[in-house]
């Protein structure tokens, strides 16, 4: 068979898992969706949630499909648009299939035209997502155990617990923010674009306060990340400007 | 309270259904293509290139499970770790979304909130990323023009800035160590970007040790 990284039959294997695992998020949604109104949570909250997921996630969205056009030149589409859209994640499945063309002397700079370099390399990027596959049901309950134990004991000290978990995440993320600062201005954009988007969210919450506006609220995130983006543009063109 | 851990239970008997089908299906497809195009690589290919990445990504993947199940809940954990982009994506969205609704983490409504909000995410990320491959031709352009870039390279700092504003502000006391380690640490080490995931506990420990002490003394 001639191998083609966008055959039909690439497309036809990649839709599959992909119709598969569309499916299950369909099916949980439900499932919670059913548990909110047996829990009796007013719908209107629950609708809520869901515009303002929605919308968040468009732009981040739009940045994955983004990664799956950076690596369709060497992989063709269905490889990438499955390894985006079901458990990877850009930085990860970039670096994998690099090291996996390296790894057989071959590189991503080209189309990929050898089945048994696209299959190494195929194979070296579903192995490195296993884990998570194989320890969420395998440790998952026993995570969850450990956390309700730490609530029985102390309630208040539980929820302390998580929020140090979350600003334990948040604070690599923003320091993560700081890393090319060492290059000069340039490096600078990152966090100039930080404060910018932390600003905007002030604002939002400013604009809540003041008017009284709480639909503001449900979409403040989606907001300052959008306008953050937006804002990287001119940001980048000034900070561009003064290096000459 | 029986009624809840009915509900949980069923959640991580269809979780593990689930979860367990979408790792064989992943299998499934490299052992497909092999077959179908008689294409059967050295091992010794596949063991380099694997023992090029495994280190980290077996690490990150474990840790990720550690430090996101307990954010996730349940339902969450089970599509959030099957449809991936955790960081950048999944986490964000279930944090927001719970604050917003008023509801903690590991409680029903917490539960509740926190699978929708996954799930509606992973939804609509596959919509997405779908019809962009389907409109590739028309979009590419504008997706790919030069004018747009800077907005793509910050994604993650503008998700942070405002996610920041939002968690940091109603715990500064428990926030500022970490944070100022966090910064240090990528100012004095650029080059560990590239392992953030690895950075993510060592950032709670500090968080939790940091609450801990705070805690003890009435000062939270």
């Amino acid at each position: 068979m001639e191998f083609n990284s966008n055959s039909t039959f690439m497309y036809v294997v990649v839709s599959i898992v992909i119709a598969f695992v569309l499916l299950q998020s369909v099916v949980f949604f439900i499932k919670a969706w059913k548990r909110g109104k047996e829990l009796g949570m007013d719908t209107q909250a629950l609708k809520k949630t869901v515009g303002s997921s929605a919308v968040f996630t468009i732009a981040p969205a739009i940045a994955i499909l983004l990664g799956v056009i950076a690596l369709s030149n060497a992989l063709g589409f269905p490889l990438p648009w499955l390894r985006l859209s079901v458990i990877g994640s850009l930085t990860y499945e970039t670096t994998a299939a690099a090291a996996a063309a390296n790894a057989v002397g071959s590189s991503l700079s080209q189309r990929i035209t050898d089945p048994k370099i696209f299959a190494t390399i195929a194979w070296v990027m579903t192995l490195g997502i296993i884990p998570g596959l194989v320890l969420v049901p395998l440790f998952g309950k026993k995570i969850e155990k450990g956390i309700a134990n730490i609530k029985g004991k102390d309630s208040k000290w539980g929820q302390i617990f998580l929020s140090g978990l979350f600003l334990g995440m948040i604070s690599a993320f923003l320091g993560l923010v700081f890393a090319k600062v060492h290059t000069g201005l340039v490096g600078w954009i990152p966090v100039f674009v930080m404060f910018a988007s932390a600003l905007l969210m002030m604002v939002c919450g400013l604009i809540r306060k003041v008017f009284n506006a709480k639909w503001i609220e449900d979409y403040a995130l989606p907001i300052s990340l959008l306008g953050g983006m937006a804002l990287s543009i001119p940001i980048t063109n000034l900070v561009m400007s003064l290096v000459g | 309270m029986k009624q809840e851990l009915s509900y949980r239970d069923s959640v991580h008997r269809m979780g593990r259904v689930w979860i367990l089908s979408a790792l064989a299906m992943m299998i499934a497809v490299p052992v497909a293509i092999c077959i179908y195009y008689s294409a059967w690589p050295p091992a010794g290919g596949i063991l380099k290139g694997f023992l090029s990445v495994a280190p980290i990504f077996w690490t990150v993947g474990a840790i990720e499970v550690f430090t996101y199940v307990p954010m996730l809940g349940t339902g969450g954990s089970y599509v959030g770790f099957v449809t991936g982009n955790l960081a950048n994506l999944k986490v964000p969205c279930a944090l927001n979304s719970m604050d917003r609704a008023g509801v903690e983490p590991g409680t029903e409504e917490g539960e509740v909130i926190s699978t929708l909000a996954i799930s509606t995410s992973s939804i609509v990320t596959t919509l997405i990323i779908a019809l962009g491959v389907v409109l590739l031709s028309q979009i590419e352009p504008i997706l790919e023009s030069p004018v747009l870039q800077p907005a793509f390279e910050n994604i993650l700092p503008a998700l942070f800035g405002a996610l920041g504003v939002v968690f940091v502000s109603k715990d500064w006391k428990i926030a500022i160590v970490p944070l100022v380690v966090m910064v240090t640490l990528f100012l004095l080490v650029p080059s560990l970007a590239g392992a953030v995931g690895l950075l993510v506990p060592v950032g709670a420990l500090i968080a939790i040790g940091v609450a801990r002490i705070l805690y003890k003394k009435n000062l939270l």
